[in-house]
C-alpha cells in the first residue's frame, strides 16, 4: 500500500493541467464558432426590425421627433375600444379552442397510435392549408346564399337566411378553425407523456373514474394546456387575415388598425407605435402568464 | 397502523385471459392463505403480471372467479376493490408531495382531515419517511419513492396487497435491504400479499409460497425450500438457482447415468420415460483420496476454472461428454488447492441430493 500512495505522490501535482485546460478552452471556443451564424441570423431578423419598429414610431409624418404616436392611443378611445375587442375575441377563440380541444387532444391521446395518427392528421392537414383558402372555404359555408343557410332553410328550420359570415361569429368561427391545432398539439403531447399507470394507481387507491379524471389527470395535463393555451391566445391577438375577412369590416382587430394606418394613412410613425405597444402587451402577457404557472410546479415540473 | 387482525384469503379459480388468438392464462388457480405472502415467480410473458393486473381489475378476464374472503370481485370496478398495490414505476403523483400522495387514498374514502393527517404520518413512520412529508416526489431517492409508494398502498388498509417488480429499480444492495424490509413489514401488518417478480433470488427471499408460472401456466407452487431442494419439472429447476443437467437412464427400479446405478435417498414411482438427473453446482464436492464409498462419483476433466471471490466454480468435462459445473467456497486452504484445466477430478454428490426431473412436454 505504502509503494503505491508513494508513487503517485512522486507525480507533480499539476500533470497535464495546462494542456487539458487549453484542450476545454478550445473546445469551447469552437461551440461559440458554430453557433456564431444562427445567433447572427436571429438578431438580423428579429432585433433589427423590432429595433427600428421602435425607432420608427418615436417620430411623427414630418420627420420629427415626437412622443405623440404613442399619446394619441391614448388619447382616441376608439382604439381603447378596438384593443377591448382584440382582446374579447381572442378569449373568446381561446376558450372555444379550449372546449372543442381538450376532448379532442384526449380521445386522440387514448387511441391506439395508429387510429390516433390517422385522427391526427384531420387536425394537421388545415394547419398545411394556406389560411387565405380555408378562411374562404368558410365563408363559402357560412355566406347568406351559403351552405349551412341553404340546409337550414330546405329543412324549414329557419326562413330568412341567418347572418353567420361579415359578423363577430363569422371570426370566432373561422380564427377557432385556424387556432385549433395549436392548442391540441402541445396538449396531445403533454397527454400522451402522462403514464397510464398513474391512472391505475387513480383507481387503486379508490378514486372514481371522474375523480381521478380530475385530481390525476387533468393536473398532470396542465402544462400542456397552458403552453397550448397562451400559444393561441398570443397568437390571436396578432391575427389579421381571419378577422379581416371573417369580419367583412364589421369587426375591428388591432391588426387591422395597424394595416389601416399605414396602408390607407401612410401613418408609419402611428402604426409603428401600435406595433411596439402590441408586442409589450403580448410580452407582458407571457410573462404573467410564466408567473402564474412557473411558480406552481406546473409547468417545469408536472411531468417527471 | 395496527396489524391486519384476519386478513382474507384469496381464492382465485379458472381464470383465462386471451388477446386475440393469444391465450395468456389457461385457467388459473391459486389459493392464497389468510396473511399469507405469495410470489408469482416467471420469466417475462409467463403471464404472473397479467394476473397482478386482474386482480387489481385493470384488466377484464374472459373467465374465472376471484374471490377475497367471501366476496367475489371478478366483476367490481378497480377502484371499489379495496386493494392496494404498489406500481414497477412507484406511479407517485408527480403534481403531489409525499403527505398528499400518501393521503390521496383516505380522501377518497371521506376520512377526517385530523385522521388523515395521524394515520399518514403512523405510515411514513413505518416505512421510515417521518421526516420526509413536505417533499416533492421529485426530490426523493429511487428507495424512497419505493417507500412512500407503499405508504401510500397500506395506509388505507386495504384487505390484500399487490407488488408488481416493486423493486426492479433499484440497486442490488438497496434492492436486497428493501426485500428484508418489505419481508419485516409484511411479518408486523399480516396483510395477505401477492407478490409479482422475475428475480428468483427475490422470490426465496421473501416468500412464504412461490408460484413459478411458465406459459400461463404454474408450473409448481411450493415454499421456497421446496422449490429449491425438489423441482418438479425441468423449467423449474433452470429457473431457481443454478443447475446441471445430465441424462439418465431408467432400467426398472434403477437408475442409471453412464452405466452406473445412482445411489438415491427415495425412490422414483413409475414417470416419464425421459428423465434428468439436476445437480446444484454447490452440492457437489471434489474428492482427493479414499472418499465415502455411499457418494454417487463421477469422473471428468477440468475444462476452466473462474474465481468469484466468496466461490470458484470448475467447468468440468465428464466421460460421456456432458458438462457441469462445481461451486466451491473460498474458504480454509481450498484455494490453495484449485484445480487447475485439463486436469483429472472425481466429483462425489450425496445421495440426498440426488434429484429426477422429466423432460418438459412441449406445450
Amino acid at each position: 500500500m505504502t509503494a503505491v500512495s508513494l508513487q503517485s505522490a512522486a507525480a507533480p501535482a499539476g500533470l497535464n493541467e495546462d494542456a487539458l485546460e487549453a484542450a476545454q478552452r478550445a473546445e469551447r471556443n469552437w461551440m461559440m464558432a458554430i453557433c456564431s451564424p444562427s445567433l447572427i441570423l436571429v438578431g438580423i431578423i428579429i432585433f433589427v426590425p423590432v429595433g427600428w419598429l421602435f425607432w420608427l414610431s418615436l417620430f411623427d409624418a414630418q420627420g420629427a421627433l415626437t412622443a405623440g404616436n404613442y399619446l394619441r392611443l391614448l388619447e382616441q378611445p376608439s382604439y381603447f375600444k378596438t384593443l377591448m375587442m382584440t382582446f374579447k375575441v381572442s378569449v373568446i377563440v381561446t376558450v372555444v379552442c379550449l372546449a372543442l380541444g381538450y376532448p379532442l387532444a384526449y380521445l386522440l391521446s387514448q387511441l391506439p397510435r395508429r387510429t390516433a395518427g390517422i385522427l391526427m392528421i384531420s387536425v394537421i392537414l388545415p394547419f398545411w392549408t394556406s389560411v387565405l383558402v380555408r378562411t374562404y372555404a368558410w365563408l363559402v359555408i357560412l355566406q347568406r346564399r351559403g351552405l349551412v343557410n341553404d340546409w337550414l332553410m330546405s329543412l324549414g328550420i329557419i326562413d330568412e337566411p341567418l347572418q353567420l359570415a361579415h359578423n363577430f361569429t363569422g371570426v370566432i368561427v373561422g380564427m377557432s378553425h385556424v387556432m385549433l391545432p395549436f392548442l391540441v398539439l402541445p396538449l396531445y403531447a403533454s397527454m400522451k407523456a402522462i403514464d397510464r399507470d398513474y391512472l391505475r394507481a387513480g383507481l387503486n387507491l379508490g378514486a372514481s373514474p371522474t375523480k381521478t379524471f380530475w385530481q390525476v389527470f387533468f393536473p398532470l395535463s396542465l402544462p400542456g394546456l397552458s403552453a397550448g393555451v397562451v400559444l393561441t391566445f398570443v397568437l390571436c391577438l396578432g391575427f389579421f387575415v381571419t378577422p379581416a375577412l371573417m369580419g367583412g369590416g364589421n369587426v375591428f382587430m388591432w391588426s387591422m388598425r395597424i394595416e389601416q394606418t399605414s396602408r390607407l394613412y401612410s401613418n408609419w410613425g402611428a402604426a409603428s407605435a401600435m406595433g411596439v405597444v402590441l408586442l409589450v402587451l403580448t410580452l407582458g402577457i407571457l410573462w404573467a402568464f410564466y408567473k402564474l404557472l412557473g411558480t406552481r410546479n406546473l409547468l417545469a415540473r408536472g411531468l417527471r | 397502523m395496527k396489524a391486519v387482525d384476519r386478513s382474507p384469503p384469496v381464492t382465485i379459480r379458472g381464470i383465462a385471459k386471451r388477446y386475440g388468438n393469444t391465450t395468456v392464462l389457461h385457467g388459473f388457480d391459486l389459493d392464497v392463505n389468510p396473511g399469507e405472502f405469495v410470489t408469482l415467480l416467471g420469466p417475462s410473458g409467463s403471464g404472473k403480471t397479467t394476473i397482478l393486473m386482474i386482480l387489481a381489475g385493470f384488466v377484464r378476464p374472459n373467465a374465472g372467479s376471484i374471490k377475497v374472503g367471501e366476496e367475489e370481485i371478478v366483476a367490481m370496478p378497480p377502484h371499489k376493490r379495496n386493494v392496494g398495490m404498489v406500481f414497477q414505476n412507484y406511479a407517485l403523483f408527480p403534481h403531489m408531495d409525499v403527505f398528499q400522495n400518501v393521503a390521496f387514498p383516505l380522501r377518497q374514502r371521506g376520512v377526517g382531515a385530523a385522521e388523515i393527517a395521524s394515520r399518514v404520518r403512523e405510515a411514513l413512520g413505518l416505512v421510515q419517511l417521518g421526516e420526509y412529508a413536505e417533499r416533492r416526489v421529485d426530490q426523493l431517492s429511487g428507495g424512497q419513492r419505493q417507500r412512500v409508494a407503499l405508504a401510500r398502498a397500506i395506509v388505507f388498509e386495504p384487505r390484500i396487497l399487490l407488488m408488481d417488480e416493486p423493486l426492479s429499480a433499484l440497486d442490488k444492495k438497496l434492492r436486497e435491504r428493501m426485500q428484508i424490509e418489505i419481508r419485516h413489514l409484511h411479518e408486523r401488518l399480516g396483510m395477505t400479499t401477492i407478490y409479482v417478480t422475475h428475480d428468483q433470488r427475490e422470490a426465496i427471499t421473501m416468500s412464504d409460497r412461490v408460484a413459478v408460472m411458465n406459459a400461463g401456466r404454474i408450473a409448481q407452487l411450493d415454499t421456497p425450500k421446496g422449490l429449491y431442494a425438489r423441482p418438479r419439472t425441468r423449467f423449474v429447476a433452470e429457473f431457481i438457482g443454478e443447475s446441471n443437467f445430465l441424462p439418465v437412464e431408467l432400467d426398472g427400479a434403477a437408475v442409471k447415468f453412464g452405466g452406473q446405478p445412482l445411489r438415491m435417498a427415495e425412490t422414483i414411482g413409475p414417470s416419464a420415460p425421459k428423465q434428468w438427473l439436476v445437480i446444484r453446482p454447490e452440492k457437489l464436492s471434489i474428492l482427493n483420496g479414499h472418499a465415502d464409498p455411499t457418494l454417487n462419483q463421477f469422473q471428468g476433466r477440468v475444462r476452466e476454472v473462474v474465481y468469484q471471490g466468496e466461490s470458484f466454480i470448475c467447468y468440468v468435462t465428464l466421460a460421456d461428454g456432458s458438462e457441469i459445473s462445481v461451486r466451491n467456497y473460498s474458504r480454509g486452504d481450498a484455494l490453495t488447492r484449485l484445480p487447475e484445466a485439463g486436469q483429472p477430478i472425481r466429483l462425489g454428490l450425496s445421495p440426498e441430493d440426488v434429484v429426477l426431473v422429466p423432460e418438459d412436454s412441449v406445450a
